[in-house]
């Protein structure tokens, strides 16, 4: 069982990526990195220090980012394409699904400073659409990783799978949630707590906020499974279908617009498979102005909100 | 399975001819090979359009205005081996103008990347030969097209791979005129300007008109040479229809810069009826119509 001490040391997970990516590029001359101006932002300073070459800056134009990726991996390179996640998923959604996803290009979208991390910049700068829209380009694998660990694995999985991705990598500083002998595996979540009575499903940085919310139900009697679910697609549908067999109640909760997203795609397994009572936080529509720890509380993103819905969920609130 | 669903495969036989034929048009001065590209045009106008006439859909007009350009690359520019088309070392060739499939398709076959035969599958139900290219089900092609303004900027993450990479195979791309609206195009041609990718040549099929109306009349392109100029590449402008002129602007640059040739073409190009006529942009010939058309391509 995982608990996140209130204390916990938290992390900007952009650390992570780029420290893994070097690691990669120093182990495989294939891997490259393409960017939209946004070597400070998506932190790849050092990775240019040390690859020059390899860092390829297309300026501030993510239709050719994508599109100068997906020819360089029919060159031969494993290229990751960096940008800030409303400009690379939106501004080059086409390219996504013409350039990489139909063509079946080896491309690693990383999105970075997903969800509301830019809070105060407002909506033109949130993404909390990237779930919603990548989910909706076949053959798209999507990947949430909840903490720097994951986002390591993310990043190294993504370099071996052989086909087009998207990273959402956090920015709003998170806790360490995986255990260390954890597995990291295409389309598997990760479950932290075990529960009987409701199951918290979570990616990204909404997984340590589930599990302090299941320590607050805990100490009313309730017994929360909480579930990193990491993948949106492939979602792990067999925890989906255990999570509705064995608690009966599910709550979803991400940081990102409720339409679309892993609420949905955990909706639709369970509408398919076992139909039981499904709460879906998330952002319900464009955000106001505010930091993002205010804005996710604006919304009930928080361990309170988190454990009130459950409680409601369970007609116990 | 049915054989509209077959996967393609090289047509061994023609595909040997071809590596003979081309690895000689390739060396020969434009002048000499000049006829013999015109003659296997010929042959793939024809291809047009019965292929057309059997789907009962495409874009004969942008078809026909390419075509030349098509040849000349395929059989007298760029190293290709239908036999190995994911060889890493090949010279990459993309249609970003992906409507004129047709063309792209019927060049291919004659080629020798899959038997001619299967351009009667063009658009069938399950057919790999999409109304737009794809590149996992056709051989030879290197990026799925269609929606216009995105093959350039692939071209030039190749051409940019290449040059990473220290490899001497080079990359041509095609584009539509039209297609110069969309801004995509324009960020593929800062990029490769400022990495200096000599090992990229862009060409536009400057046929004057769109899907529904003149390009000046839309938007105005002009004066594309030096808007292409000013982008910092080096710029030819010649007759999209000439083949010694084509293969000559096909060269190599030689300032090192990436290299626009502004091919000016006429839409519907070989069949009298359609030439330079905006209604032909996908309309589809009547069967009386093609016979007339293959009566002028008869010579």
């Amino acid at each position: 069982m995982t608990a996140v001490a209130e204390q916990a040391p938290t992390f900007d997970c952009r650390a992570d990526f780029a420290d893994e990516l070097a690691a990669l590029a120093r182990a495989d001359e294939r891997v490259v990195a393409v960017c939209n101006d946004s070597v400070g932002s998506s932190n790849l300073v050092k990775f240019r220090e040390e690859f020059p070459d390899r860092l390829i800056n297309v300026g501030i134009a993510e239709q050719d980012m994508v599109g100068v990726a997906a020819g360089l991996a029919n060159a031969g390179f494993i290229p990751f394409a960096s940008a800030a996640a409303p400009f690379l998923t939106g501004r080059a959604l086409e390219q996504i699904k013409a350039d990489v996803a139909y063509s079946e290009r080896h491309v690693v979208l990383c999105g970075q400073s997903p969800g509301m991390a830019y809070g105060e910049l407002g909506p033109t700068h949130h993404s909390i659409e990237d779930i919603s829209w990548m989910r909706a380009v076949p053959g798209l694998r999507i990947v949430v990783p909840a903490d720097p660990r994951q986002t390591r694995d993310a990043v190294r999985w993504a370099a071996e799978c052989g086909r087009p991705s998207y990273i959402r990598i956090p920015r709003f500083k998170v806790p360490e949630v995986t255990p260390a002998d954890a597995p990291f595996r295409e389309g598997r979540a990760v479950r932290l707590r075990d529960g009987g009575d409701v199951t918290l499903i979570a990616i990204g940085t909404m997984v340590s906020r589930v599990l302090q919310a299941a320590e607050l139900l805990a100490a009313d009697g309730v017994a929360a499974r909480v579930v990193n679910m990491t993948f949106v697609e492939p979602l792990d549908v067999a925890e989906v279908v255990a999570a509705a067999e064995e608690t009966g109640t599910i709550v979803t909760a991400e940081e990102g617009l409720v339409s679309g997203g892993l609420g949905a795609a955990v909706a639709k397994v369970v509408a398919e498979h076992r139909p039981v009572p499904v709460r879906m936080l998330g952002v319900p529509a464009f955000a106001p102005t505010g930091s993002t720890a205010f804005l996710l509380d604006h919304f009930g993103l928080n361990a309170t909100g988190i454990a009130a819905a459950a409680r409601e969920a369970l007609g116990r609130a | 399975m049915t054989a509209v669903q077959t996967p393609l495969r090289v047509d061994e036989a023609v595909a040997a001819a071809y590596l003979d034929k081309s690895a000689r048009l390739r060396a020969a001065t434009p002048e000499q090979a000049a006829p013999e590209l015109a003659e296997i045009a010929t042959g793939i106008r024809r291809d047009v359009l019965t292929t057309i006439q059997a789907a009962r859909m495409g874009h004969v007009g942008g078809d026909l205005s390419v075509t030349d350009l098509l040849v000349t690359a395929m059989w007298g520019t760029l190293r290709l081996d239908p036999r190995d088309p994911s060889d890493p070392q090949r010279d990459r060739f993309v249609l970003s103008k992906g409507h004129c499939a047709a063309a792209l398709y019927a060049t291919l076959a004659s080629c020798g990347f899959f038997p001619r035969e299967r351009l009667t599958d063009f658009m069938a139900p399950l057919s790999p030969l999409n109304g737009h290219p794809n590149r996992v089900k056709v051989p030879g092609v290197e990026t799925n097209t269609g929606p216009l303004g995105h093959g350039f900027p692939v071209a030039t993450g190749c051409a940019l791979g290449a040059k990473l990479r220290g490899e001497d195979w080079r990359t041509i791309v095609v584009l539509g005129d039209g297609e110069l609206q969309e801004g995509s195009n324009w960020e593929a041609a800062m990029t490769a300007a400022h990495h200096g990718l000599g090992n990229l040549t862009a060409v536009v099929d400057r046929n004057r008109l769109q899907q529904g109306a003149r390009t000046e009349d839309t938007k105005a392109l002009e004066p594309l040479d030096a808007k292409w100029a000013s982008f910092g590449w080096e710029t030819r402008v010649i007759d999209g229809h000439d083949h010694a002129a084509i293969k000559q602007a096909l060269e190599p640059s030689t300032t090192g810069r990436p290299v626009a040739v502004v091919a000016n073409t006429i839409k519907g190009k070989g069949v009298s009826f359609m030439e330079d006529r905006v209604e032909w942009h996908h309309k589809v010939p009547t069967d009386e119509q093609v016979r007339l058309a293959l009566v002028e391509l008869a010579g």
